[in-house]
């Protein structure tokens, strides 16, 4: 039962997190502009590194806030938390 | 009775009574079931699970493998041990052959769960336990300091002397310091058997002992236990620290038929001995590798026991073989046990010594009654080894301790391979470390995993019957991995996960493979460290407990009206309604008769309720829902359907404008929660410069639609000053109104295809407006309908049920709902995906109704749909399937079976003939158009 750093509400038990996917996939500007391919890429690719990995959460069972973190797929160990709309941290070999 | 006077720790001034395998036994309080049964002489407990060999008590604590029971009073509990029973009055056991029973009554008792936070949590309260405890608790920690055993002390015997006095004077010291100490949690009889991650452990506390007031020793109280009691308690503990003080335990060496009654580990004869003052044997061959046993033979000689030590090395350790030598203890080096003599009941009662000669081995044979084997320790590193801790090879010790240092992790005492006691003490307390005697040093250990012999009779896993000959046939079959080899011999997959046997049969894996054991390594350990029960883990959690239910304002009356209920979710929800003598048909056909040519009413309180607010909540629904919401006038309703990014429909409800800046949104009753998550999401992360709140009011709002053609007169007869005439009161339109000074919200919405007038009120008031409306309806013949009724009416006008006749996969456009879909606004989400190629593939699956063309069939709902080629045949296998049948429902309306379904470019294909495989025949079925009824909507405005 890992603990979950919540920018809002601090140490907390996983159980009470959503995943939400890798972060930074901005929803586009102006859809109606891509092509398939650019559209398709945006719904339904997303990366899957071993190692640090900037991912959306949601406190759900808590404050109920979304929030971003740096996660290492390996070792599950987060490595920064921070607001969504937030500068990605700079952590050596992060992905997305 | 072998109990030897002055040794042990029970209270013989008070006597227990117990039943094991229909025989009336005595004990003391501080007894175990094992150590009671071997004062009393018996060592045949149950049988092996597979060979059905007679088994005994083999070990003194949870390593015993064998030793089994099943309890029967007072609450049946399949497969103990019975060296980890502690003793009470009215016990009745039974030896076990490998498998247990489970009860087949309720378990009364209480389990609970409580949650711990400390600094510093350790887990052993032997001697570098205690003072780890202590020091972390003299430094200002805040401590959790938890043991397996009735009593701190650990392994230590009264002969052990701390700090200048007896030990366990010492150990008494320490726990008295503890216990005045109010950050400090003591736990004895508490097991921590999981370590996770960030320094989570789960520990059961077994709160056994005397029951308050009794007098009485019991461990499940049952019926008996007082309120505040629980008999388990699993503590969830978070540490910031976590010291792994849990000892070591002895191995024993392999050898034939090692696995008799009367085979035991030295260590436990001594504990037996020590602990409870019983002598396990009168005449004792002792079979060893280690120095450890020595004192296991000298003190059981002491009390009184002949004893022949046999030490498989050549150099004896000079001072312990003194001592032994002092106590009377014949000695034999360089000496093997290669097996064992039984008698009739399969009580060993020889061993077989094997020395090295010029010519060869020669065998005698010493008659005993107890047979002792040390073959060294092996750290007890479970918990280590659960946070990924690495274990590697110590040639010393011959058995794995731990290696490169976990984060938040320590590992101190015997389970980090320190064996002696002035080890132990300043690993625990470094520079504060007590003094102790000293201990001679030790020769070191021979590592030895098994002596010659017929290997199909060494066994390894004595719970599992498990032999080297298996293992070589492991090894035989191409196995290379320890985690493959126990998987194929089953070797530490007992109750006892392999606490002797597993480094074992690593080190006889490797001899085989003829590689070194530290290469191969040993099996991961997982948690529970010791079983475990689901009544401990599920603690409060279960019967009304297990999982919330959810039940409305007019629950009581649903029930007092006999209502059938059906679980959505967490609600209970009426299904239908029976009259005395109604079948579920018979019942549901009525309601629906009932909503369609009278007037009918629902208790559906359980819609998803959004309350959207703010300046930008038009804009925000406008970019979640497919059609426009910002243009929604005050005072009406509009239908409205999300969908996720890809295009495909997630929920739909209606929309109440309430204000400017107010929305109330409904969802589906299942999809509540995920609507308001998705919402959320879209709110915080990408438009959260969108000025506007959400919040869950389900619970807030009792919700009643009233259906039917006369639903009207009942509105008009309870809200007198409203005029619920089609012109005053149009479709689609809500109004505020009160009942007696309570505000009542009505509106105009109709999932039924029927005029209908959905009531909302405040949920405190809505048992009282229902029955309002159920008294000024009954001139009218108003009937109460459940999920079933609806769900029927709702299918014949052809309205899907999200999640039901949708899957993930389906488009508002295969629901045929265009409509719904706005075409002016920009963007929304799921717009740019209903341009993607796929969409406007024509063999898309849509909605469409079917009708069976025997007028009798009721398809079950998920049967496939398939089509004859030309010929008027199916074509051969594997034969295509158009879709499937999503709802299916008989209609009073129509007078026949009907139902929904997806179906490959059904629009396009109505009228047509296709088939649905059912109970081994092929039903022929009519494509029709999903609105069955009142294609025109005439019916809505009454």
């Amino acid at each position: 039962m890992q603990l979950i750093d919540c920018p809002w509400c601090g140490p907390r038990e996983e159980v009470e997190f959503h995943y939400g996917g890798q972060a930074h996939v901005e929803y586009p500007a102006a859809p109606a502009e891509l092509d398939d391919e650019q559209w398709a890429r945006y719904v339904f690719f997303r990366d899957n590194p071993k190692g640090p990995f900037a991912e959306r959460w949601s406190h759900a069972a808590g404050c109920r806030r979304w929030f971003n973190a740096v996660r290492d797929t390996h070792t599950y160990r987060f490595l920064a938390v921070y607001p969504v709309g937030g500068a990605r941290p700079q952590i050596p070999g992060t992905r997305s | 009775m072998t109990r030897i006077d002055g040794y042990g720790r029970v209270d013989r001034t008070r006597t227990l009574d117990f039943v094991v395998d229909g025989t009336t036994y005595t004990g003391h309080p501080g007894d175990t079931l094992a150590s009671a049964l071997l004062a009393n002489g018996v060592t045949v407990l149950g049988g092996s699970v597979t060979l059905g060999r007679p088994r005994g008590i083999g070990g003194a604590w949870v390593e015993d493998p064998a030793g089994l029971v099943q309890i029967e009073e007072p609450f049946p509990e399949p497969m103990l041990q019975a060296a980890t029973v502690e003793l009470y009055d009215g016990l009745v056991a039974r030896g076990l052959n490998g498998q247990g029973r489970l009860a087949t009554v309720p378990d009364t008792a209480r389990y609970d769960h409580r949650h711990a936070h400390c600094d510093t949590l350790v887990v052993g309260a032997g001697p570098a336990g205690l003072l780890a405890a202590r020091t972390a608790a003299r430094r200002g920690d805040r401590v959790v300091l938890v043991d397996d055993r009735p009593e701190a002390g650990g392994s230590l015997v009264p002969a052990d002397r701390i700090d200048g006095r007896a030990a366990h004077r010492f150990v008494a010291d320490v726990v008295a310091e503890l216990a005045e100490n109010p950050e400090v949690l003591h736990l004895q009889r508490t097991t921590a058997f999981g370590h996770y991650d960030d320094g989570f452990v789960l520990a059961l506390e077994r709160r056994t002992g005397e029951a308050r007031g009794t007098g009485v020793g019991a461990d499940h109280l049952g019926a008996a236990a007082p309120a505040d009691r629980s008999r388990r308690r699993v503590h969830r503990i978070r540490a910031g620290r976590v010291v792994v003080a849990a000892g070591a335990i002895e191995r024993p060496v392999v050898f034939a038929d090692n696995d008799r009654p009367g085979v035991m580990l030295a260590s436990a004869a001594r504990e037996y001995l020590h602990r409870y003052g019983v002598l396990t044997g009168r005449e004792v061959v002792v079979f060893t590798t280690d120095d450890a046993a020595y004192l296991a033979a000298a003190d059981l000689a002491g009390a009184g026991a002949r004893v022949t030590l046999v030490d498989a090395r050549t150099a004896l350790p000079a001072e312990r073989a003194r001592e032994c030598t002092a106590a009377g203890v014949t000695l034999r080096a360089g000496a093997t046990v290669v097996g064992s003599d039984g008698d009739a009941a399969g009580r060993v009662r020889a061993a077989h010594v094997a020395t090295p000669g010029a010519d060869g081995p020669r065998t005698e044979v010493l008659a005993c009654d107890l047979l002792l084997v040390s073959g060294g320790w092996t750290p007890t590193a479970h918990l280590f080894s659960h946070v990924r801790g690495r274990l590697v090879y110590d040639a010393g010790l011959g058995a794995f301790r731990p290696g490169a240092a976990v984060e938040g992790t320590e590992v101190i005492g015997a389970a980090n391979g320190t064996l002696d006691l002035a080890g132990c003490l300043y690993e625990g307390a470094g520079g504060d470390a007590p003094s102790s005697a000293p201990e001679p040093a030790r020769t070191p250990a021979l590592v030895l995993w098994r002596t010659a012999g017929d290997s199909s009779r060494q066994f390894v896993d004595i719970a599992r019957d498990a032999t080297v000959a298996d293992i070589e046939r492991a090894v035989g079959a191409g196995l290379r991995s320890v985690e493959h080899v126990k998987r194929y011999t089953t070797i530490g997959t007992a109750h006892d996960q392999g606490k002797t046997s597993g480094t074992i049969a690593s080190g006889i894996t490797a001899e085989l493979l003829g590689r070194p054991a530290g290469d191969l390594g040993t099996t991961t350990f997982r948690p529970p460290y010791t079983p475990v029960s689901f009544a401990a883990l599920a603690g409060r959690e279960r019967g009304d407990l297990f999982d919330p239910v959810r039940t409305t304002a007019v629950h009581p009356w649903h029930v007092a009206h006999g209502a059938v209920f059906t679980d959505v979710g967490q609600w209970k929800r009426p299904r239908h309604f029976p009259r005395a003598g109604e079948d579920p048909d018979a019942a549901v056909l009525r309601e629906c008769a009932a909503a369609r040519r009278d007037v009918a009413i629902m208790d559906g309180s359980t819609l998803g309720k959004i309350d959207v607010q703010g300046p930008d909540a038009g804009e925000f629904l406008d970019l979640v829902y497919t059609n426009l919401m910002s243009s929604l006038k005050i005072g009406r309703v509009r239908y409205g359907v999300m969908c996720g990014n890809d295009g495909m429909v997630t929920d739909d409800g209606t929309v109440l404008r309430i204000a400017e800046d107010r929305f109330l949104l409904t969802t589906t009753t299942g999809g509540a929660a995920s609507v308001l998550d998705h919402l959320e999401d879209w709110r915080q992360t990408e438009v959260g410069h969108l000025k506007v709140n959400l919040t869950s009011v389900t619970e807030h709002w009792a919700v009643f639609p009233v259906v039917g053609p006369r639903s009207r007169e009942v509105i008009s007869a309870v809200f007198r000053d409203v005029d619920a005439s089609a012109e005053a009161f149009e479709f689609m339109t809500w109004r505020d109104t009160e009942l007696d000074g309570v505000p009542v919200r009505l509106a105009r919405i109709s999932f039924s295809g029927e005029l209908a007038f959905e009531v909302n009120v405040d949920a405190r008031y809505g048992l009282a407006v229902w029955e309002r409306l159920i008294a000024a309806g009954r001139p009218y013949g108003i009937t109460p309908y459940g999920t079933e009724t609806m769900h029927v009416l709702r299918a014949e006008k052809g309205y899907p049920i999200i999640g039901q006749d949708t899957d993930g996969t389906v488009s508002p456009h295969d629901l045929g709902m265009s409509w719904v879909v706005s075409k002016k606004k920009a963007d929304f989400v799921g717009k740019r995906s209903f341009a993607r190629p796929l969409n406007s593939d024509p063999l898309r699956k849509h909605l469409v109704g079917l009708l069976p063309t025997d007028r009798s069939t009721r398809l079950p709902e998920g049967a496939q749909i398939v089509e004859f080629a030309a010929d008027g045949t199916l074509p051969p296998p594997p034969v295509p399937m158009l879709g499937h049948v999503t709802s299916s429902y008989l209609s009073a309306e129509l007078a026949r079976p009907f139902a929904l379904a997806l179906l490959k470019g059904g629009r396009d294909r109505i009228g047509d003939v296709v088939h649905v495989p059912h109970q081994g025949a092929l039903v022929p079925v009519e494509i029709t158009g999903p609105v069955l009824v009142d294609p025109e909507g005439a019916r809505r405005d009454g």
